[in-house]
């Protein structure tokens, strides 16, 4: 059977989906952790300082998260809904290799490999 | 004010970004960071980091829904993508280097323009003339109606292309969908039917946006406590606002609305840019 066009938007509504479902239940489950433990406190997000350092790093980020700290697992929950639109264009390229399209295999990899930059370029400057 | 407060107060006010969003067309992000910014008084870096992953969030919710449909043309996005995401990875460096004044009035400008547009009127163009360069790349397609096929081509793929990378710039910079853009330039200047424009550019906004917010991610502009109830809130906005879409025939006056409130607060957040307030 040959692999089509509509085959391929199925998959990618699936994809888009079921990484949305995913991320938002994770993100409205540390939500509620963190309502739990902050919610008398007082926000502070009128000068910019950027997220406290055991947000930023992957390593302390999961560690966090495993001791259920509600702000490291709305991060993880936001970091998958990031993740989402990124592995449906990972999808679509599949799909293109399958339809044998190999000019649309290539825009894709150029599409990924400007957001591989990104990602990358994020620390410096 | 309690953090319990702040949430709920951001919750209500994403909801009905995401309600006006949806029911318009063009997105919530035009209404978080104004929101955030004026009456919150939340740092712009914040707003915008904030403002990106709603983005994220409404734009995979319904392009799930538009794809399964069969009217976006996925060649066509993906071919543009290339144009947007690095379009939005400049403008997401560039945010670094602009003081926040200059980007409240950019972005109290880019509102302005977008309100503008929401008035437009619109009106369904098939053209049927090949052009080279669409041909080549695949880019002409059809797409389903109740009487059947329709097939289109695209023209002017360069012009087009340019367009995208601006709207990329302006969504990385700004942390909006910049969806008005996309549709000027697939709809006004490749002369894509418009039911197609306007869902190729929802598939496209997650992409763009998530090039610029891994860039943001890093930077530490996504701050957990604040995005959470700002993505919820808009998330169910738009879902209410789908709904209530099927169920309604005119959306004149509220296009109307729409664009009275963003052209107020386009002023407002270009007024506290000049100032120095922002």
């Amino acid at each position: 059977m040959k692999f089509k066009d509509t085959d391929i938007q199925s998959l990618i509504g699936k994809v888009l989906r079921t990484g949305m479902i995913i991320s938002m239940g994770i993100v409205f489950f540390g939500g509620i952790l963190f309502l739990y433990r902050h919610g008398h406190s007082i926000p502070n997000y009128k000068v910019f300082k950027g997220i406290p350092p055991f947000l930023q790093n992957t390593g302390s980020l999961l560690h966090a998260s495993f001791q259920l700290k509600g702000q490291a697992i709305i991060q993880l929950g936001i970091i998958l809904l990031i993740a989402t639109p990124i592995l449906r264009v990972v999808f679509s390229t599949l799909g293109f290799v399958l339809e044998k399209d190999y000019l649309y295999v290539g825009i894709s990899m150029v599409v990924l490999a400007i957001i591989f930059t990104s990602m990358l370029s994020g620390h410096a400057g | 004010m309690s953090v319990i407060i702040f949430t709920v107060i951001i919750l209500i006010g994403s909801y009905f970004a995401g309600l006006l969003g949806s029911l318009t067309g063009l997105g919530g992000g035009v209404v978080i960071i104004p929101l955030l910014t004026l009456l919150l008084k939340v740092d712009i870096h914040y707003a915008i980091g904030a403002s990106l992953v709603s983005v994220i969030a409404t734009s995979s919710g319904s392009a799930a829904a538009y794809v399964k449909e069969g009217i976006t043309n996925m060649r066509l996005g993906m071919f543009l993508e290339i144009a947007t995401t690095a379009g939005a990875m400049c403008g997401a460096m560039l945010a670094v280097y602009i003081p926040t004044q200059y980007i409240a009035i950019l972005f109290g400008v880019i509102l302005l323009f977008s309100a503008i547009l929401s008035l437009r009127k619109k009106a369904e163009q098939i053209i049927t003339e090949k052009s080279y360069l669409a041909a080549k790349l695949k880019l002409n397609s059809s797409y389903p109606t109740a009487a059947g096929p329709v097939e289109y081509s695209v023209r002017n793929v360069g012009g087009g292309f340019v367009m995208m990378a601006f709207a990329g710039v302006i969504s990385g910079l700004l942390g909006i969908g910049s969806g008005a853009l996309k549709v000027i330039a697939m709809d006004t200047i490749m002369r894509i039917p418009f039911k197609v424009s306007t869902t190729t550019s929802n598939f496209m906004i997650g992409v763009t946006a998530s090039a610029s917010a891994v860039v943001y991610l890093q930077r530490g502009y996504i701050s957990p406590g604040l995005v959470m109830p700002v993505v919820i809130g808009v998330l169910f906005g738009a879902f209410t606002g789908s709904k209530i879409l099927v169920h309604t025939k005119s959306s004149g006056w509220l296009r109307w609305v729409f664009a009275i409130v963003v052209s107020f607060l386009a002023g407002q957040m270009i007024y506290n840019g000049i100032t120095g307030n922002i």
